[in-house]
């Protein structure tokens, strides 16, 4: 059986990572490589980079970056951040990314789905999507979740599996750093609508709360977190040892065992 | 010496990387004068299969790699395995390279509605045998797939296969020829250590 993945995001700004973080044992804790192999050596199944800088000196940097990770470690690597053309793919893609990531680049043109897909495979476009509850529905938001695109959440995803996206990150902004748990009545809406992996984002903060997201959400194939990692209040292969023990099946590395 | 096979077909990045992380010397090249004077061959590949066939043949590397097979290790990776086999129902009925028996069937096709196409993510190996492409791993490791089509009727070639409801093949050979379905370039240590035993074969 396919194992539940742990997913551990990065966010790089001028090619450091931003967020403070207090590894022991690492001596440049603001390095996205050493951060990176730390996470691959406990056992992350996939690494997300988010490139959250705005100036080309910084994108340059964040390519180096890319670059030198896919060099050291081999695990699946997805990037995301200001992907809005096929160019950007190509971009990330040479540097050594296995999946993209698009959001408020496929909200400003849908049709960016289904050209990537055409171009790379489906298996290569992660159609990410920050929600939020409006009224009673849910609702797709922009620009890091500032802006409220009246867009349909359950509609979404459904167009962006029928236009070829190959997995679906769903981060919730209503439990986003709340650590109360992951957003299980949305992530249940939403996964129930298409049958593409579905990777849940924010909400986590502690153990328990990727069991009770598994064990409630058989559906969802992934656990996505950031700053639970960083500060290592969550460590990955304790937490794969406390999934394999509630019978979720999950990859244990000679490592992490 | 292992030449990567490039076809454009795919991101030929990681695969070039890994092999260098491992110290084994490797060029990505369609030209046969550079193909011939390797020890070992990759074919990889990402995409469908009828478009990687038109490919291989618009660079004349058809009949040229079934012939270099007779004196040279090669390995498929991916659809480069679904490559090696005899025919493909993707969008059609295409020809492969004949190299193994088998078929390329679609997976949503074998399996109930409720398992997710593409077969993504981390699942485990149940190897056949205890061949030499396998010796530095075990049984129950994990490696990482990406696919949505799948090798069918491969018989005594297949050396593992990784459970998705039916037993879905995970990899095979025949003399020099092997075939993976999955990424050993994405599969961590233990794809690290498929690709320094296929060296050493």
């Amino acid at each position: 059986m396919l194992t539940k993945r742990i997913i551990p995001c990065l966010d790089v700004k001028n090619g450091r990572v931003v967020k403070g973080v207090n590894f022991k044992g690492i001596l440049d804790v603001s390095d996205p490589i050493e951060l990176a192999k730390r996470y691959n050596d406990s056992g992350a199944d996939e690494l997300v980079f988010y490139d959250i800088t705005a100036s080309i000196e910084g994108r340059k940097l964040f390519t180096e970056v890319l670059k030198k990770t896919a060099s050291e470690i081999f695990i699946p690597l997805t990037v995301g951040g200001g992907i809005n053309t096929l160019q950007d793919f190509d971009i990330v893609l040479k540097a050594g990314a296995d999946k993209v990531s698009i959001n408020t680049g496929a909200i400003k043109n849908p049709n960016l789905i289904s050209e990537a897909a055409k171009r790379y495979g489906n298996q290569c476009v992660v159609l990410s999507m920050d929600v939020k509850r409006v009224g009673n529905q849910y609702n797709i938001f922009s620009m890091g979740g500032k802006v409220d695109m009246e867009i349909d959440a359950i509609n979404w995803a459904k167009f962006g599996q029928n236009n070829g996206a190959g997995e679906i990150v769903v981060n919730s902004i209503d439990t986003d750093g709340v650590k109360n748990g992951f957003d299980l009545e949305m992530l249940s809406a939403i996964s129930k609508a298409v049958n593409i992996p579905i990777i849940a984002s924010g909400g986590a903060g502690n153990i328990k709360h990727f069991i009770e997201l598994f064990k409630t959400l058989p559906q969802v194939d992934a656990g996505l977190a950031a700053s639970i990692f960083h500060f290592n209040e969550v460590d990955i292969s304790n937490l794969k040892s406390k999934l394999q023990f509630e019978n979720i099946p999950v990859r244990i590395t000679k490592r992490s065992a | 010496m292992i030449s990567i096979i490039d076809y454009g077909v795919g991101n030929l990045f990681s695969l070039s990387a890994s092999l260098n992380y491992l110290n084994i010397k490797s060029q990505v090249t369609s030209n046969k004068e550079a193909i011939e004077k390797s020890d070992k061959i990759i074919l990889p590949g990402v995409g469908a299969f009828e478009d990687a066939m038109k490919k291989l043949q618009s660079t004349g590397l058809v009949d040229f790699l079934k012939q270099q097979t007779k004196t040279k290790k090669l390995l498929g990776i991916c659809l480069g395995m679904q490559l090696l086999l005899e025919k493909s129902f993707e969008y059609g009925n295409h020809d492969g390279l004949s190299l193994i028996k088998g078929e390329v069937r679609s997976l949503s096709e074998d399996l109930p509605k409720s398992f997710k196409v593409p077969h993504m993510g981390w699942n485990k190996l149940e190897l056949k045998e205890n061949g030499p492409l396998f010796k530095y791993i075990t049984n129950g490791d994990y490696v990482y797939f990406v696919h949505s089509y799948h090798a069918v009727k491969c018989n005594l070639n297949i050396i593992a296969t990784t459970d998705y409801k039916i037993p879905v093949t995970a990899a095979i050979s025949s003399g020099n020829v092997y075939g993976v379905q999955f990424h050993p370039e994405k599969s961590g240590d233990v794809g690290l250590k498929i690709l320094k035993a296929f060296n050493e074969l």
